[in-house]
């Protein structure tokens, strides 16, 4: 059969039945839990004496809460020690296997998924966190979901859905130094706006992105859910085949055979025929910063702050919100923005490959005085890699913070936040009012790279004239 | 376990006006730090209430008791918490009526039997302005007809099919429906290669 995306192929082959709603009911291959959005979902299969269905095809781990000074428990928070608690008691009484602390598996959810080879090709993956779409750059389709809908996977391994329309975007070209995987999806979230994606999954394509390495393509497809679209991919290749061989969970010897034939026919036919397609030079791109309160507010690094007044006027209300709550002047350059606070880290940008670009930059200087600065493995084992590549050494003497593994300062569920009316230089995904911790707090979104350059000139800079 | 046909949604409504607000907005990450949803709905959008110093449409006495949502277009987008239309729903909404919604939010709204209708621009501002005028009047959300009526008059409103009709049938507690699915879930599984580990 030709002319069907990678999504119409793996929708048929998890697809269990239709139901009178008109919705499918989906069978999920691989279902991630962390601690903050499952306690009641347990709590409800409890109250309804359900097991869960097929408990080996869900794994759990701690990132949102974990403090990343130090894991020793019990956390200072009783709070969250309370979710720990009942995390580790779910997880034993219904033989599910939780990568915590003492693990060495430990990290970010959607981190660890691709890292362990959990994440494979042609899989429906649910979990309850929006970045679920991350696990799409391996060319699965995967769904961010809330907690009612995790008590549905829990208790029968399938989710009621509604089948999305697919845009392929495509990235032409080659992108220039200093320009990265976070500039090409923070472009595409401005140009096509954070709603342009409501009731789509984004495929992403082009040059651009078959050339990208598969954490680069988690970069961008992780910030799918900040365009809009719940669901984004790349369509798996011989570069995802050799990300997955000799992972702890991918298959091995004759199965991986069998497995890359399945995976690699998952992919898009050449033929496919899509609800919208999106072109975008690549080549154009400069790195990208957000100037506002959603993901979509974002100029060229080299460009100016927008006026309010230039803009059309349904939308002009809400720049002058995003303006004042960032205290940014309209047409004043970005660069030579001030900022109180760095961090590098998250599921968009705190893998391996995120930490060495950042390392180039910060071994060019040391953190400018005034400003705090901190790096966050996505991971125990990307700490561990980091460190065995020198990595962790050039931070330090740079005067950055080096951290244990978890979400972070990205959402301020523990310790790390800001204070006050801080602006902070994040790798993270979301510069919404009040989300790193402070209600006045301010975010500015852009590469790793470029919040190591702010953090050694203490302002926006521009990281290709560091380079 | 069947859940309760919602055919139609009545009741005095309340407006937030703005687009693209998040759930970071409407439920502050600090309160998910919780087993339960219990007492939750005390904090919905507690940092905006707290910066608009009482200047917050949920501090209005006027929009006091209100059970419908009037919103702008993109509520509830950025996080998949289910704390933020818990949040709401403990706070006594039953029905959002808005310019559009992300789509995560509105499935978790119908996980919990809260209908999203959108209406077209026009008609949103037209019922906005309706009821910030005059809060007293009753707000009907009608699924069946798809309509929103008002003393703005009545307009057709959308919902995405799926979820209206699961409202409307009474199925929009899916545990209970994919359970009926029985062994064809098993009977899929088997079917899939990597349930299996690509075995031979």
């Amino acid at each position: 059969m030709s002319e069907r995306t990678l999504l119409d192929k793996v929708w048929d082959a998890h697809a269990v039945r239709e139901l009178p709603s008109g919705q499918t009911q989906l069978f999920i291959g691989l279902h991630l839990i962390h601690e903050v959005t499952s306690p009641q979902a347990f709590s409800e299969l409890h109250e309804q004496g359900l097991p869960v269905r097929f408990p080996a095809r869900t794994f759990a781990t701690v990132d949102h809460i974990v403090p990343t000074d130090s894991q020793r428990r019990p956390l200072k928070d009783p709070l969250a020690e309370e979710m720990m608690v009942a995390l580790e008691r779910s997880c034993r009484e219904h033989g599910i296997r939780l990568f915590d602390a003492t693990s060495g598996r430990q990290g970010i959810v959607h981190v660890i998924g691709p890292e362990l080879g959990l994440t494979q090709p042609g899989m429906t993956i649910a979990c309850g966190d929006s970045h679920t779409s991350t696990h799409g750059a391996l060319g699965a389709v995967a769904f961010g979901i809330g907690t009612s809908q995790v008590r549905d996977v829990l208790a029968t391994q399938c989710l009621a859905v509604g089948r999305p329309r697919v845009r392929r975007i495509e990235v032409s070209g080659a992108l220039a130094a200093g320009v990265y995987a976070k500039d090409v999806i923070l472009s595409i979230i401005r140009r096509l706006g954070v709603k342009g994606g409501l009731g789509y999954a984004y495929e992403y394509a082009g040059a651009v992105i078959e050339t990208m390495g598969i954490e680069e393509r988690m970069t961008v497809c992780n910030m799918s859910i900040e365009g809009g679209a719940r669901v984004g991919y790349v369509n798996p290749d011989e570069t995802t085949v050799d990300y997955l061989r000799g992972r702890e969970f991918a298959p091995q010897g004759a199965a991986l055979t069998r497995a890359r034939s399945f995976w690699r026919g998952m992919a898009s036919d050449a033929d496919a025929v899509y609800d919208d397609r999106v072109e975008l030079d690549g080549s154009t791109l400069a790195p990208a910063v957000t100037w506002g309160i959603n993901p979509g507010q974002s100029v060229a690094v080299d460009e100016s702050i927008p006026r309010p007044e230039q803009a059309p006027e349904a939308e002009r209300a809400g720049l002058a919100e995003a303006l004042a709550h960032m205290d940014l002047r309209p047409g004043e350059p970005i660069a030579g923005t001030p900022i109180d606070v760095a961090f590098i880290g998250s599921c968009t940008n705190g893998r391996i490959s995120d930490l060495r670009e950042a390392a180039i930059v910060a071994s060019k200087g040391r953190v400018a005085p005034g400003v705090r600065a901190l790096v966050v493995p996505g991971s125990r084992a990307v700490a561990l890699q980091a460190e065995a590549e020198g990595l962790t050494d050039v931070f330090r003497a740079a005067g950055f913070d080096w951290r244990e593994p978890g979400c972070s300062m990205c959402l301020a569920m523990n310790p790390d936040k800001l204070v006050g009316r801080e602006l902070c230089a994040s790798s993270s995904n979301r510069n919404f009012k009040g989300r790193q911790g402070s209600p006045t707090g301010r975010t500015l979104l852009m590469s790793p790279a470029m919040v190591a350059a702010a953090a050694l000139r203490g302002a926006v800079a521009d990281v290709r004239e560091i380079l | 376990m069947q859940s309760t046909p919602i055919e139609r949604v009545c009741g005095r409504a309340c407006v937030v006006r703005g687009d693209d607000i998040d759930t970071d907005r409407i439920i502050p990450a600090r309160y998910l730090r919780c087993v339960t949803f219990d007492g939750i709905g005390e904090h919905a959008f507690e940092d905006d209430r707290r910066l608009a110093k009482g200047d917050h449409p949920f501090d209005e006495e006027r929009f006091d008791g209100a059970g419908i949502l009037v919103v702008g277009r993109n509520f509830g987008c950025g996080s998949s918490r289910e704390h933020a239309p818990q949040s709401l729903m403990r706070r006594g909404f039953r029905a959002f009526v808005g310019g559009s919604f992300a789509e995560i939010f509105q499935g978790n709204c119908v996980a919990l039997g809260l209908p999203c209708v959108t209406l077209a621009d026009a008609d949103l501002a037209a019922l906005m302005d309706s009821v910030e005028l005059d809060p007293t009047q009753e707000v009907v959300v009608d699924l069946a007809s798809r309509r929103v009526t008002s003393r703005a008059g009545s307009a057709h409103a959308d919902m995405p099919e799926g979820s209206r009709r699961q409202l409307l049938e009474g199925s929009w507690n899916a545990t209970a429906v994919l359970l009926e699915a029985g062994d064809a879930i098993e009977a899929t599984a088997a079917r899939i290669p990597y349930v299996h580990g690509f075995a031979a």
